[in-house]
């Protein structure tokens, strides 16, 4: 019974929303003259031109004006930048700032390294082995944020000590070093946690990085490559001398995209720790604030913070975009 | 060490490679990287091992050991399929199983809409301000929801007021915010794709007296099918898997699997073995998209990002 009042709500949906642009090109058509063709792109375009200034562009206006507020309930207070000096007189704000800079400094980093690793390795072997260990390494991909933290939080089991380790990790510990097992999660020194977690988002996307860059890698023309042999590179200088600047721009462009994935999450801290022991981050801790404190003003200020650093990479995306359309 | 011998083998190499290069296929088989390679694999997917191997033990040897003994001797362990029971139980997998699907179909379908006429739009049609327009939705690709979602979510509370009808808690509140977040990359994939479609093509449409509505759906779409099919599952796969968006604007009364998931793990002490079952079901569904469709999935991200 649920699944036919799914169907239906589901059928109806796609129904209006196909029938709003039928509905919109009969109105154009019917227009005098001139005005026929000068509607044909708000037929086109007017839809998501709307749906994005209303959901996305407007919302995120609104939420830099109510940062510059106090909210309980209904009622607002202005406080100009009153927000923001709680929130950097906090220390505890302060190691999220941090722990967003080491997010952003290593995760890309790293998922280019590895993914770079695999494509570059991969071409060099059987292609059938090639195709089956780049499957693989893509595959948890496909995997929710929510079971990728099962998974890795089943690693970093902890026991107490004298109990049995059902833990990958303390039972290596254990073997490796003879010390007692450690709630992993929660030490906080030298932000070891944090990197625990960002293993886990590593972990999720040098697939995507490795498939990139191996396209892009076998699309460098052999001829540079050979051209190089010829004159005595070797393999490793061929390679990074002749065949990485060629791929720059799809190395970049992994980068940012991995970037952004970073700057959002929420769902790997909130599941794996909930952002205690020092693990939290922007994504997470607007999260906190909004629900677990109900502090609509302070959570807009902390996303404004997360605005300020995606702008730079949105201009940067634009730039770059500009830049290829003058080629094309 | 490698690079002296590189050094003297130099001069016959080439000579070799210069009369080999055009016959010889370029993969050399070399048997220290694919060794390594080997090992770094196993590596990768010990995790997804370990948990598999997990989920089919009973509770009373998961608690008690590693899973890693209980490969090194299967014989003398307990193996059962009884946690997937359980779990199936537990993620109420029926409803909620159905719950990601009535998400994540029109989440996937709404944007391809709206995002193939706008991506036409840029392509085919001149105007004013084109250019400019499109700068603007590639800087929304960077646009978290976090950003948003205060705003949004004030707003469908307010319609709930002023109209009476529930938003929040239903299926369309999440419709519109996955179908809104989805836009600017399938605009952008989607443009791209049209434009290597010949503009003759077109043109000579047009000239026969075809309208640009009945030209988009009779020659665009049909020719963008790889584009859409590509962008179509790495969204089903990212809706399936989303959790934020469902936690906020649907919540508790109709979860989706992500949801159950992450109730099902706050109880691991009950026991990893459950949450282990109940972790491969949810993935059940968005692995075997991938490893079935897996050409278009890689499609659709090099579409998005290689030039």
């Amino acid at each position: 019974m649920q699944l036919i009042l799914v169907a239906f709500t589901v059928v109806v949906g796609l129904a209006i929303s196909v029938g709003l642009y039928f509905g919109l090109n009969a109105v154009a058509s019917r227009a005098p003259g001139p005005w026929k063709s000068r509607l044909q792109p708000a037929v086109f375009l007017g839809p998501v031109i709307v749906i994005v200034s209303l959901f996305q562009i407007y919302p995120t206006l609104k939420t830099l004006y109510l940062s510059l507020f106090a909210i309980s309930g209904a009622e607002y207070r202005f406080v100009g930048l009153g927000n923001y000096r709680d929130l950097l007189s906090q220390g505890s704000f302060g190691q999220i700032l941090l722990n967003n800079v080491l997010w952003l400094l290593i995760v890309p980093g790293a998922t280019v390294v590895l993914g770079l690793a695999v494509a570059a390795f991969g071409q060099r072997v059987h292609p059938m082995l090639s195709r089956c260990v780049k499957s693989l390494v893509f595959m948890p991909m496909a995997i929710s944020f929510v079971a990728a933290a099962t998974i890795w939080r089943f690693i970093y089991a902890y026991s107490a000590p004298g109990q049995p380790q059902v833990g990958l990790l303390n039972s290596a510990w254990i073997s490796l070093t003879g010390k007692s097992p450690q709630a992993w999660l929660t030490i906080d020194d030298g932000h070891l946690n944090s990197l625990l977690l960002m293993v886990v988002v590593i972990w999720l996307n040098t697939g995507f990085a490795m498939v990139l860059l191996s396209a892009a890698i076998q699309s460098v023309p052999e001829e540079t490559s050979e051209q190089a042999r010829i004159d005595g590179a070797s393999e490793r200088q061929t390679f990074w001398h002749v065949v990485v600047p060629q791929i720059r721009t799809t190395i970049i462009a992994v980068l940012v995209t991995v970037l952004i994935t970073v700057m959002k999450i929420f769902d790997i801290v909130f599941a794996m720790t909930g952002g205690a022991y020092n693990t939290s981050v922007l994504g997470f801790e607007f999260i906190n604030q909004f629900f677990t404190y109900g502090n609509p003003g302070t959570a807009s200020a902390v996303v404004t913070f997360l605005v300020l650093a995606v702008v730079p990479v949105a201009v940067y995306q634009v730039y770059t975009y500009r830049n290829q359309e003058v080629l094309r | 060490m490698s690079a002296t011998i590189a050094a003297e083998a130099a001069p016959q190499r080439h000579a070799e490679q210069a009369i080999n290069t055009s016959r010889r296929p370029r993969r050399n088989r070399r048997p220290l990287t694919s060794l390594f390679l080997v090992l770094f694999t196993v590596a990768w997917v010990t995790p997804l091992v370990g948990l598999l191997i997990t989920s089919l033990r009973p509770r009373s040897e998961a608690t008690r050991t590693g899973w890693w003994t209980a490969i090194l001797s299967p014989w003398s362990s307990e193996w059962t399929l009884s946690n997937f029971g359980d779990a199936f139980a537990s993620l109420d997998l029926a409803s909620n199983f159905v719950n990601s699907l009535t998400v994540a179909l029109p989440s996937t379908l709404l944007p391809i809409l709206f995002a193939a006429y706008a991506a036409y739009g840029f392509t085919f049609l001149s105007f004013r301000g084109r250019e400019p327009l499109f700068a603007v939705i590639v800087s929304l690709l960077v646009v978290p929801i976090q950003t948003a979602l205060i705003p949004i979510l004030q707003a469908f509370i307010a319609v709930q007021e002023l109209t009476g009808i529930q938003v929040v808690g239903t299926y369309p509140a999440a419709w519109i915010v996955h179908a809104t977040f989805a836009m600017p990359l399938a605009v952008f994939i989607f443009r791209n794709y049209m434009s290597t479609i010949p503009k003759a093509l077109i043109e000579a449409a047009l000239v026969d007296g075809a309208s640009h509505h009945q030209v988009f759906w009779r020659i665009v779409m049909p020719l963008s099918t790889p584009a859409v099919a590509s962008f179509a599952i790495f969204q089903f796969m990212w809706v399936w898997n989303d959790f934020l968006v469902a936690y906020i604007f649907i919540g508790d009364t109709r979860p989706v699997l992500t949801q159950a998931l992450f109730d099902l793990l706050g109880q691991y002490s009950e026991g990893w073995q459950q949450v282990a079952a109940g972790s491969f079901i949810t993935m059940a569904v968005p692995v075997a998209v991938f490893f079935t469709l897996q050409r278009y999935f890689v499609q659709g991200l090099t579409a998005g990002s290689v030039k």
